[in-house]
């Protein structure tokens, strides 16, 4: 059971400016641990935010991404109080969903 | 606060005692509390935390202050431990001493034994030019053999200070490469070559 | 100020050339932490930590089925508010000047009655390895935030600690005759291109401390005061720190004291 995102979503003019913080490892597979032993690749391989239902972000992130990935981005014709979806899926087949509502 | 339910012999030193306690003479046995303090892990065994003469020197005074006795007989007795290298040559290969100047790994608990100890020169160091990665807690180094040239006198000295820095600056922050054996005497003219040699780096 | 803008932009193009090598690198090792600092904003990746610890201080747990709720650290049973920006301190009930972790242990294994060596299992988290104490550390930490430092050290062994503090500082030892001082004992010194803060004095000590625990955005993980201080005595080729040590309360009661009236903004965020 993962950690929850920490997503801020703010009306910021005419576009809705999100921030999202996210809990994982994002292992690249390319580390060795203290025995020498290859630690196994685990990263998130896609992101998707939806507003209300529409979606708004889609994105195909692979190991260079950095543990903990922080995520920022702008899109049109959202609104306060409206609902912000945000989904990520990693190479385990694990997936997290958090929704916040729009300020 | 202070509690009421402390032992008698306790509150008793303590009524002797003027506040502030910090800033009073009264030493702590620092070299117990170290060994109570710490466990050996992997290589690094606890003697290390035994201080020889100059550590324990070192730890009360710094090089400003150190008394003058104090200093000469640092100087003397790290004098003496240095030994010129076995077949009289002064200088190895450069680029193996680039290598051992860039490498900070060596001795930590969480190093390899088996490998060869780094000199960790540019973590202190400003050498080759082309090297922006430089710490500043030693003097620039750029340019050591260009200006300063290859007389016997100066071998000798660039050989002394990495060897038992203490020899010429007593409570010098330098680790005594050579005395306390992180380094070979090969690795030790290799670095002399990257400080001497006029195509090394250093002095490009 | 009337100069033309083509002066102006030439003065400027002029005094950007001047920057020598060694001050860019320096400068643009600084300067991308600073971005990162800014790109983040407000937010900071330790609040995952701190969401952790909020959760964990919450939840009933261990053989008591206790929360943490009722845990002293120094304002009276509960108050997390102000309660960094006073450690460390001696407990009476403890009879022992603990550092903010220690007094974590001790409120961990007598409230919940969660043993010692269990708790501490991972101190430190790696990855998918995470570290209670991180968390906890972590969320009561930041109810310090915007507090200023304040130790009166009233007690004795408050100023014993300290007196141990200081002595361990400059204690010389190991293959390379390292001590703290050897890195932080003068001012405006850097090893390769990382700062080095000036431990003895204020504004060093202020620089330093008020800015761990710390999230350290090379290893990926949120990082404390006794991390830093093992990791430093690792680093001096000395054996192993042990947790909550008098030389690790003493180092940790001589910074705090030294940064004294500083502000805390922890936590931070690191190289």
């Amino acid at each position: 059971m993962s950690d929850p995102m920490r997503i801020r979503a703010a009306v910021k003019g005419e576009k809705v400016e999100v921030k999202i913080l996210m809990s994982h490892v994002m292992e690249t597979g390319q580390r060795k641990d203290a025995e020498g032993a290859v630690v196994p690749a685990h990263y998130i391989t896609k992101v998707t935010a939806s507003c209300n239902g529409r979606d708004v972000l889609s994105a195909d992130w692979g190991p260079s991404v950095s543990k903990n990935p922080y995520l920022s981005f702008r899109f049109k014709g959202g609104a306060k109080g409206d609902k912000l979806k945000v989904t990520w899926t990693d190479t385990a087949g694990d997936s997290r969903s958090d929704e916040v509502s729009i300020g | 606060m202070i509690s009421l339910r402390l032992p008698g012999v306790l509150a008793a030193s303590l009524l002797a005692v003027s506040l502030p306690l910090y800033a009073a003479e009264t030493a702590p046995d620092a070299a117990a509390a170290m060994q109570r303090s710490f466990e050996a892990k992997k290589q690094a065994g606890m003697d290390r935390l035994q201080q020889d003469e100059v550590q324990a020197l070192c730890t009360r005074y710094t090089t400003a202050t150190l008394p003058a006795e104090a200093a000469s007989s640092i100087q003397q007795a790290s004098l003496a431990t240095v030994k010129p290298p076995s077949d009289g040559q002064y200088l190895g290969d450069y680029k193996a001493g680039e290598q051992i100047a860039q490498t900070g790994t060596g001795l930590q608990s969480s190093d390899d034994p088996a490998k060869p100890n780094g000199g960790n020169c540019y973590a202190c160091h400003q050498l080759a030019a082309s090297e922006l990665a430089y710490g500043t807690l030693g003097p620039s180094l750029q340019h050591y053999g260009k200006l300063r040239g290859q007389s016997p006198e100066m071998l000798a000295l660039a050989w002394r200070k990495l060897y038992n820095a203490q020899a010429d600056v007593p409570c010098s922050n330098m680790p005594r490469f050579g005395h306390q054996k992180i380094l070979t005497e090969q690795q030790l003219k290799d670095l002399m070559a990257f400080l001497f040699d006029p195509a090394s780096p250093v002095n490009q | 100020m009337n100069t033309p803008r083509a002066t102006r932009r030439a003065l400027l193009v002029g005094s950007l050339l001047l920057l020598a090598g060694a001050a860019q690198a320096e400068t643009s090792t600084q300067d991308a932490i600073a971005e990162y600092r800014e790109m983040f904003g407000d937010d900071n990746p330790a609040e995952l930590w701190q969401s952790r610890g909020e959760a964990l201080w919450h939840t009933a747990r261990g053989p008591k089925q206790a929360n943490l709720t009722a845990c002293d650290l120094g304002l009276g049973p509960g108050v997390i508010e102000g309660a960094y920006a006073q450690l460390p301190r001696w407990f009476d009930d403890t009879q022992q000047v603990q550092d903010l972790e220690t007094r974590l242990v001790s409120c961990v294994t007598t409230l919940q009655g969660i043993p010692r060596e269990e708790f501490l299992k991972v101190k430190f988290g790696d990855g998918e390895k995470k570290s209670e104490l991180e968390a906890l550390t972590a969320y009561v930490v930041a109810a310090s935030r915007g507090k200023p430092i304040a130790l009166p050290m009233q007690h004795p062994a408050e100023q014993a600690a300290y007196a141990l503090g200081k002595a361990a500082f400059s204690y010389r030892a190991g293959p390379h005759d390292f001590a703290c001082a050897t890195c932080h004992g003068d001012a405006g010194k850097r090893i390769r291109l990382q700062e080095l803060p000036q431990l003895t004095t204020a504004a060093g000590a202020r620089e330093a401390y008020t800015y761990w625990p710390a999230y350290r955005i090379s290893q990926g993980e949120l990082r404390t005061m006794e991390w830093r201080l093992q990791d430093c005595f690792r680093q001096q080729r000395l054996p192993q720190l042990k947790f909550g040590s008098e030389v690790a309360i003493g180092l940790t009661m001589f910074l705090a004291k030294n940064a004294e009236g500083g502000t805390l903004a922890a936590p931070g965020i690191k190289r």
